[in-house]
């Protein structure tokens, strides 16, 4: 099963609400993945300043800033659940080495204007715990997992992170996953976890740093990727979705003038505004839409 | 008499309409709010007329009997899969495996169905204003598929006994389905499902009508090499 949801604001005044609406999406798509639950949310860039989410097991916040600040100073820390958001200017190169240094702290994404949070639990509870409700930002992703073919832990929930503001949201499983793996490591990319989505993100991942767009890599991924999929894939530019030629896997878009949501099923939708009068439609297997800047 | 989702539980509001009494003289029901919830008016048997007012989840009308539903809005997986007889009609699009091993009644859909409408139909009659996707009337048995749009993909693969009929384009056929001559009755078989659906009958000579080339029934000993 697993749910994955979507949210691309094409009008501004929505922004302040985008975590109330995602809460919503990812509340009734608890019953499709009640194992864990993650969203990624988008706000707008901030063009010299890095936010670094990571999910801390340790228990003293003030500690931990403490030894940070110590390797940057202008470190602000942002305490949320089990995650902290670092947000500093230092750049990914230099920082993302200084973390390894720590391994209460384990890396979930990083950007200019990404923020990701996942955890193990009930979905329900895990909106609550992250207070998604009070997010704002631009466009949103999230997923309720049931797990199949890796762990549930955390590094087994999505999204997948695999590149700066990238995240990616799978309903689904590829079967050819290992050897993806092998052929992109060779290539220089990290794959931490042994999970399938992971390989998928870094494939993007890989696209996206040889200057092709999200678009072409997803297309060029029918032909890579085999398995069942529906993905939902963002970058700090907007979100695109795609799902394999059989198309088992369910995905409903709404579009209204001010919106587009994607989910697994409509009722993850009902409460949107004006979701009546948008326009609904499957996407086609095969076929990639995308929508941004 | 109208149910409300958003007051009633959707198992009550099921309940209800599954064991109305039949000597009563309400027959005529409303369902607001559906919100995409699953099953909703699955497991009717009486006959009785519903309207729901909205999107629909997967399975709704599933197993009707009797019964005769409008949905005004969209419909997800499976509408009307295993229906038994009476009327089901969708006034928006609907999701794959749309009249799924139905036995009878009459599915109506005005809009698109996506992947998989009337797999493995047993004899229901299904009528898509629209066009339907891949692997439509997949092992379909009895009964017939009119389609008033395209098809996508293996349209009628390995299918048996049942009828298409389609006035666009299948972007390609299944295995062991052929176009067949419409004679006379199936003429009037198909005048008989677009006056149903309140179609322009005079329309009936831009279909083409698909069914099973029979291949697949015996083994061939040509093939044996292939085991």
């Amino acid at each position: 099963m697993c749910g994955i949801v979507g949210i691309y604001l094409k009008n501004k005044k929505y922004n302040s609400q985008l975590g109330k609406l995602l809460s919503g999406m990812m509340n009734s798509m608890a019953t499709r993945g009640p194992d864990s639950a993650g969203f990624a949310i988008y706000s707008s860039e901030k063009k010299k300043k890095y936010k670094y989410s990571v999910c801390f097991s340790g228990t003293q916040v003030k500690e931990i800033s403490k030894k940070l600040h110590k390797h940057v100073k202008d470190l602000k820390v942002k305490s949320v659940s089990d995650h902290l958001v670092l947000e500093t200017s230092m750049k990914p190169q230099k920082f993302l080495n200084i973390l390894k240094n720590y391994n209460e702290l384990s890396i979930v994404g990083y950007g200019n204007c990404i923020e990701i949070f996942k955890q193990v639990g009930n979905p329900k509870e895990v909106v609550k715990n992250f207070s998604l409700e009070n997010f704002t930002g631009t466009h949103a992703i999230g997923h309720t997992r049931m797990a199949t073919e890796s762990a549930i832990t955390t590094d087994g929930s999505h999204p997948y992170s695999t590149g700066e503001d990238e995240c990616l949201v799978h309903n689904g499983s590829l079967s050819n996953h290992n050897n993806l793996r092998r052929t992109l490591e060779k290539k220089g990319v990290e794959i931490k976890s042994m999970n399938d989505t992971e390989v998928a993100a870094g494939y993007i991942s890989n696209g996206l740093s040889n200057k092709k767009s999200l678009k072409e890599t997803l297309l060029e991924g029918l032909k890579d990727l085999d398995g069942f999929y529906t993905f939902i894939s963002g970058t700090k530019n907007g979100m695109a979705i795609v799902r394999d030629e059989i198309a088992c896997k369910p995905a409903v878009v709404a579009e209204t003038k001010d919106y587009v949501a994607i989910a697994s099923e409509f009722q993850a939708m009902a409460h949107l505004p004006n979701v009546n009068s948008a326009k609904i439609f499957e996407p086609e297997p095969g076929r990639v839409y995308s929508w941004g800047k | 008499m109208n149910l409300n989702l958003k007051k009633e539980s959707l198992r009550k509001v099921n309940e209800a309409l599954q064991n109305i009494d039949r000597k009563s003289n309400k027959k005529i029901f409303k369902i607001s709010n559906p919100d995409g919830n699953h099953a909703i008016c699955a497991g009717l048997k009486h006959d009785i007329e519903v309207t729901i007012d909205g999107h629909t989840g997967y399975y709704c009308a599933g197993m009707n009997m009797n019964a005769n539903i409008i949905v005004n809005g969209n419909v997800g997986t499976g509408v009307a899969e295993n229906m038994m007889s009476g009327t089901v009609h969708v006034k928006g699009n609907a999701s794959q495996s749309a009249g799924a091993t139905a036995h009878g009644g009459t599915l109506i859909i005005d809009g698109d169905t996506s992947s998989r409408c009337g797999i493995s139909m047993k004899g229901i009659d299904i009528i898509v204003k629209g066009s339907v996707g891949h692997m439509s009337a997949f092992m379909a048995q009895s009964g017939n598929l009119v389609i008033c749009g395209d098809a996508g993909d293996a349209l009628g693969d390995s299918i048996y006994e049942a009828k298409i009929f389609i006035k666009g384009k299948a972007k390609s056929l299944g295995a062991d389905c052929e176009e067949k001559k419409m004679n006379k009755k199936d003429q009037n078989l198909l005048r008989s499902l677009l006056k149903k659906s309140k179609i322009n009958e005079s329309e009936i000579d831009n279909f083409k009508m698909y069914g099973s080339a029979r291949k697949l029934y015996n083994f061939n000993i040509d093939n044996v090499s292939e085991y």
